[in-house]
């Protein structure tokens, strides 16, 4: 029994309302935030936070995006990648065209960017539904990627579309360390992520719930289907538009429309399963597993070699990643369907008892 | 106006083929609810393990046997290990699961087989047939009519099997309703391994023919992708659904590449398909003879 909330009685709306309803949570993430801003950059090495740390934040911000359309408003959509791939283009365009503009601007606009695409796209979600519309938006994954290399203005007339992104100045601060880059990216994560449990705890949120639960049944207690559908494209987009326009400011600098391609709108879509769909703590989780795995593979697999005594022929070990990363999806899939996220939630019930029976 | 019918009859023919893949799919689909995004990877994995055993020395219909015992052993795996646990879970969870599955199959596929690409040769040229060349001037490739007379061969085979044995009924039963059919006594575990070992022979087949024409290669995983604007265009439960839009998509994919193409700078064959296909959802939500679903609260 670590801590329970017996004795902390709320007196107030505003109490019964905040997120932390518990005064050790509220601790206890107080002194995650802690960690994360001060000890973590103090502390970890430039490999892990700028190979590591940063991307693991950026695809959680995209994961808590898809999360948005798929885990809270029901619309299954394979096209995350493009919807990145928009607001790192955006963010460039913007920065590179509006002399002056401050970066964060940028990032904002690119976001709305990403927003207006994903309506366009999230339009046919009005007429087709499930694993029809998954391939519809399928359509967008292609168009985008496409157009991105195709017409040079996106791009600047480099050759085959390839960006490089410029230096992140804010007030006149140029940030180019690997600790001040995942500062950056945290702290936007961090507000953004904030932004989005806030969200769904809202009646947008609860209309979104209410639509992925069933959608005539939604529509017949008063809430307007277009409205929420769009309205969630439109966030989950934004979202995602801010992790493209971070991966190429903060993390790769140089990127390539076909870097954005239908392997990372699965990356991502991994990480809303295996993290928990409809969870925002769950696309945080998914996302550290997904980003982590390979290079827990890659570590481990010269110990195994070296253990055994073997010489593994070439591409050996990136084909037998392949197989244990298809296959701890479907044994993840099979042992917990609700992701990590829930075996979370079991684990602070059991401790909440523990070591008592009852 | 000869060149318009040449490149119409091209893209029918090829999109026979994408009829091909998108078939399996549609026989998953129907018998279990599965969308099975391993498709493209299973006829990868069959295309490669025939090539491996051809070039072992192995005779011709005694690899295609082998591989086919390949895809039956792979089907019926994947329905105890990776279909049973997930029983009664959402589709999304089993879509996913088949996509975990496509990686391990890309990844067996090359791990014992190697990565270099193959040549296949099954004894068809690919070359314009000379009558009629002769009487008509349009260019008609002799391996596209091979490969459109061995998909209508399949098709017509599969719909005699769904419709007249016992088994073909057992499969509608169950795709109609999983617990009523197993209430009337339909054996569904066995009934799902017999739809997986049938899609595995119709991947092997659109992996020969796939091969023979492109090369057996990494990118024999992405006709998955090919075939599936195919699918939402025909309706995922029909097999007439996957023939007609397949040759749709084929035909009007490739006259777009030719007439449209010019203006908008090329290569648009990657999302043409999947815009058409959305644009016929608009209309027609359920596909083109996709089965009508009425909500009810």
């Amino acid at each position: 029994m670590l801590y329970r909330e017996a004795g902390q009685f709320k007196a107030s709306y505003a109490e019964d309302q905040q997120i932390f309803a518990i005064r050790q949570d509220r601790i206890a993430v107080g002194a995650l935030l802690v960690f994360a801003f001060v000890v973590v950059p103090l502390v970890a090495n430039q490999y892990w936070l700028s190979a590591i740390l940063t991307p693991l934040l950026i695809f959680a911000l995209a994961a808590i995006g898809l999360n948005i359309l798929t885990g809270y408003a029901g619309q299954l959509s394979l096209g995350t990648a493009a919807f990145m791939a928009v607001g790192a283009f955006a963010a460039y365009n913007f920065v590179l065209r509006v002399p002056g503009i401050p970066i964060l601007v940028a990032f904002v606009l690119a976001g709305i960017c990403a927003a207006l695409v994903g309506i366009l796209f999230g339009l046919p979600s009005l007429r087709i539904k499930g694993f029809y519309l998954a391939v519809a938006t399928l359509a967008a994954q292609f168009f985008v990627v496409w157009a991105l290399t195709k017409f040079g203005w996106f791009s600047n007339n480099s050759s085959s579309g390839v960006i490089s992104a410029q230096k992140i100045e804010i007030l006149g601060y140029t940030v180019d360390t690997p600790a001040g880059k995942y500062l950056f990216t945290l702290t936007i994560v961090a507000v953004l992520a904030l932004a989005a449990k806030n969200l769904v705890r809202s009646s947008t949120g609860r209309a979104w719930m209410a639509v992925r639960d069933m959608d005539v049944a939604a529509s017949v207690i008063g809430i307007r289907l277009m409205q929420t559908k769009l309205s969630a494209f439109a966030i989950s987009s934004a979202y995602c538009g801010v992790a493209g326009a971070l991966y190429a400011f903060a993390y790769l600098g140089t990127v390539e429309p076909e870097g954005f391609n239908l392997d990372m709108s699965f990356r991502v879509l991994f990480m809303v399963i295996i993290g928990g769909v409809g969870s925002i703590l769950g696309s945080f989780l998914g996302a550290a597993f997904i980003v982590l795995l390979p290079i827990f593979l890659n570590t481990a697999a010269p110990l195994i070699e070296h253990g055994l005594g073997l010489q593994m022929p070439p591409g050996f070990m990136s084909n037998l990643e392949l197989i244990v990363f298809g296959a701890l999806i479907v044994f993840f899939l099979a042992v917990e369907p609700h992701g990590l996220a829930r075996l979370w939630q079991i684990g602070k019930e059991k401790l909440r008892l523990w070591p008592f029976p009852h | 106006m000869s060149f318009f019918f040449e490149v119409l009859i091209g893209g029918l023919l090829s999109g026979v083929m994408y009829s091909l893949v998108a078939l399996g799919f549609v026989l998953i689909y129907k018998a279990s609810g599965v969308f099975n995004f391993a498709q493209g990877a299973m006829v990868f994995f069959a295309a490669l393990t025939f090539v491996g055993f051809l070039e072992m020395g192995v005779w011709f219909w005694f690899a295609f046997a082998l591989t086919l015992g390949a895809m039956v052993v792979l089907g019926l795996a994947t329905e105890r290990i990776v279909l049973r646990p997930l029983v009664n879970q959402p589709q999304i969870s089993l879509f996913m699961a088949t996509i975990g599955l496509t990686f391990v199959l890309e990844g067996l596929a090359q791990l014992l087989w190697g990565s270099q690409p193959h040549g296949l040769d099954i004894g068809i040229q690919d070359e314009p047939l000379g009558w009629i060349s002769d009487a008509t001037g349009m260019n008609i490739s002799k391996f596209d009519l091979a490969a459109a007379g061995i998909a209508a061969a399949l098709v017509t085979s599969l719909a005699l099997f769904f419709s007249r044995t016992r088994i073909g009924r057992a499969l509608r039963a169950v795709a109609d309703d999983h617990q009523a059919a197993l209430a009337v006594g339909i054996p569904l575990q066995q009934i799902w391994g017999i739809v997986w070992t049938v899609a595995g022979f119709v991947a092997l087949v659109a992996g020969m023919l796939w091969g023979a024409r492109n090369g057996v290669q990494f990118a024999l995983t992405f006709l998955a992708l090919k075939a599936l604007p195919v699918l939402i265009l025909g309706g995922f439960e029909s097999i007439p659904g996957a023939i007609v839009g397949g040759l749709i998509i084929g035909a009007s994919e490739k006259l777009a590449e030719v007439y449209l193409g010019p203006y908008v700078g090329g290569g648009i064959e990657g999302w043409f398909p999947y815009v058409l296909a959305l644009l016929f959802l608009l209309v027609r939500p359920e596909g083109l003879f996709g089965e009508k679903h009425i909500d009810r609260v």
